[in-house]
């Protein structure tokens, strides 16, 4: 316990040094409501800028997701990303894409059954509703997830956030950061409408992450 | 009181220049938040003066940040004043880079400018290297970047991509690195107080790029329909309030207010002489040199932050990169320190 809180402190200060972690809120404040924040994802770090970003109150009750074949492929960052991020672990690629015409997934709430247990026990989580790292700049598709939970648990608060940079800092395949200024930039929330679609509300939720790139 | 500080050793010399200065920022301080308060409480000014009540406790602040950092440096040693200034280096650098857009090719650059050049420029001044130091960057460096980024294998805008990077190298580095070199220098009959000089750079750096800004803030060019002020301030105003020399790089760049700059600032630090290990017209010289170089500098930054498209280094505010604006105070800085070191270094053989 100890250890992950030295650690956690040690880690927030090269993330701060090397990156400034810069939180901006740009259209909400930051507020201990449960929220589900989605972002923009080009790199590992991604986890990492935004606990880094969200102030100490929030950090506390705020648990990102972590790819599995990632996070969890050496004891050691193992134990950071239980320990120290107090993550949620999902399979990569498991989150369903939307149905297309074909048969759909076997069992297509299994991969979201952590998030939706994280979220029943009252903590707010971080997605990255893209589910894999892009790799020019402009955000993918975002996958259905993000609507399953925001129709299972329409009180809680949907965020957008855009993290700025971080691909510089640690472009794929290389394991030493570079210190680049990067900033996440909350967005003002947003509510899925009464009889929204799938695909329109994912549209709309992927462009008030875009939006928030240019504020 | 001169015999007074004359019979002062040099420690007690410089701390008495601290108190001095302190005390003086202090009282100032407390006047503006003063006046601050009472402008809540009832406003009774405009909006353009209150732009300008906040312009000036922007500057305050900057001088207290700046007083502080060279306290610090001073109180603990040469050796951790060459830390502090490695820090502000690494800052200044870190927000260079982040506003020059650099590929993935970059990155092992980028690292070896962060990780190596950087900690081993500052060793050496620390070290007191001199003939080393003032080649490592512009020899060993300059030919290290490119090779490096070479055998990334990524030839698009490869010379832009290096011409950055070196830039950043040595505005950064290799000018701040300057800075602390100049607490090493031996002067004969001088020791113990190289803190001095450098408070005298960086004083008479600030006042030259401090003056300018007023005159650029006090005499902007009017509008042509603009009644024109009368008397000693009509005079001035157009004297003062020319068109701008190169527009499309700074709004308020003339040569007459610069020159204007330049004479104040050189005999602020004539003035400061009795400080320094200079006569009177040799302190004049130096003050000169020093803001001459730092204002081009200042200038030269202002050309390359307009082609990035940005006003600040860190927009108002805080933009998109979060970066702080650090650079912007420091870059006037980067460019003076070299040439005043070398100037000093070559004409008095020390």
């Amino acid at each position: 316990m100890f250890a992950a809180k030295l650690l956690g402190w040690i880690l927030l200060g090269v993330v701060r040094l090397l990156t400034g972690a810069q939180a901006r809120w740009w259209g909400c404040p930051p507020k201990a409501e449960q929220r589900i924040y989605f972002a923009n994802h080009q790199s590992h770090l991604d986890l990492v800028m935004i606990w880094a970003a969200l102030p100490e109150e929030l950090r506390s009750i705020t648990r990102p997701i972590a790819a599995r074949d990632y996070w969890a492929n050496t004891p050691m960052k193992r134990w950071i990303t239980t320990e120290v991020f107090n993550a949620i672990y999902v399979e990569r690629g498991g989150t369903p894409a939307p149905a297309e015409e074909g048969a759909p997934a076997p069992d297509p709430m299994a991969p979201l059954m952590p998030l939706i247990e994280a979220l029943r026990s009252g903590d707010s989580i971080i997605i990255f509703p893209e589910g894999t790292r892009g790799h020019t700049g402009e955000p993918q598709k975002f996958k259905s997830g993000l609507y399953t939970l925001a129709q299972m648990f329409p009180e809680v608060v949907l965020v957008p956030a855009w993290i700025d940079n971080v691909q510089r800092v640690m472009p794929k395949g290389e394991i030493v950061p570079v210190p680049i200024l990067c900033s996440v930039t909350f967005g003002a929330p947003i509510a899925l409408g009464a009889d929204e679609e799938r695909r329109a509300f994912l549209d709309r939720a992927r462009e008030a992450v875009v939006a928030l790139r240019n504020v | 009181m001169n015999a007074f500080l004359r019979n002062l050793t040099p420690t007690q010399q410089v701390a008495a220049l601290f108190v001095i200065v302190f005390g003086l920022l202090a009282v100032i301080s407390i006047a503006t938040l003063l006046v601050g308060f009472r402008e809540r409480r009832n406003a009774a000014h405009g909006e353009a003066w209150l732009r300008e009540f906040n312009d000036f406790r922007a500057l305050l602040s900057t001088t207290w940040f700046m007083v502080v950092v060279f306290w610090i440096g001073w109180a603990l040693g040469p050796s951790v004043a060459t830390v502090l200034f490695a820090i502000i280096s690494f800052f200044a650098l870190r927000e260079f880079i982040t506003l020059s857009p650099t590929r993935r090719g970059d990155h092992r650059s980028l690292i070896l400018a962060f990780f190596v050049v950087l900690p081993i420029q500052f060793v050496l001044v620390g070290t007191a290297r001199f003939d080393l130091f003032t080649v490592f960057i512009p020899v060993y460096v300059f030919i290290a970047i490119p090779v490096v980024s070479a055998l990334a294998n990524d030839p698009s805008h490869f010379l832009e991509r290096n011409a950055k990077l070196q830039w950043g190298i040595t505005v950064c580095v290799y000018g701040m690195s300057h800075v602390p070199a100049l607490l090493l220098l031996s002067f004969p009959g001088y020791e113990g107080k190289s803190a001095f000089l450098v408070f005298f750079l960086v004083f008479v750096v600030q006042t030259c790029m401090v003056v300018q800004h007023l005159i650029a803030r006090q005499f902007a060019p009017l509008a042509a329909d603009a009644p024109q002020p009368t008397g000693l301030r009509g005079r001035l105003q157009r004297l003062l309030g020319r068109a701008p020399f190169a527009p499309n790089v700074s709004r308020s760049f003339n040569w007459t207010s610069w020159g204007v700059g330049m004479a104040i600032a050189s005999v602020v630090g004539a003035l400061m002489s009795f400080i320094t290990p200079f006569k009177f017209g040799q302190a004049l010289a130096m003050a000169l040199i020093a803001c001459v170089a730092g204002s081009m500098g200042h200038l030269v930054m202002k050309a390359l932050k307009r082609d990035r498209g940005i006003p600040n280094w860190g927009p108002k505010g805080v933009g998109v990169t979060g970066a702080n604006g650090l650079l912007d105070r420091v870059d006037a800085l980067c460019f003076a320190a070299p040439i005043f070191f070398h100037s000093v270094r070559w004409y008095f053989g020390v």
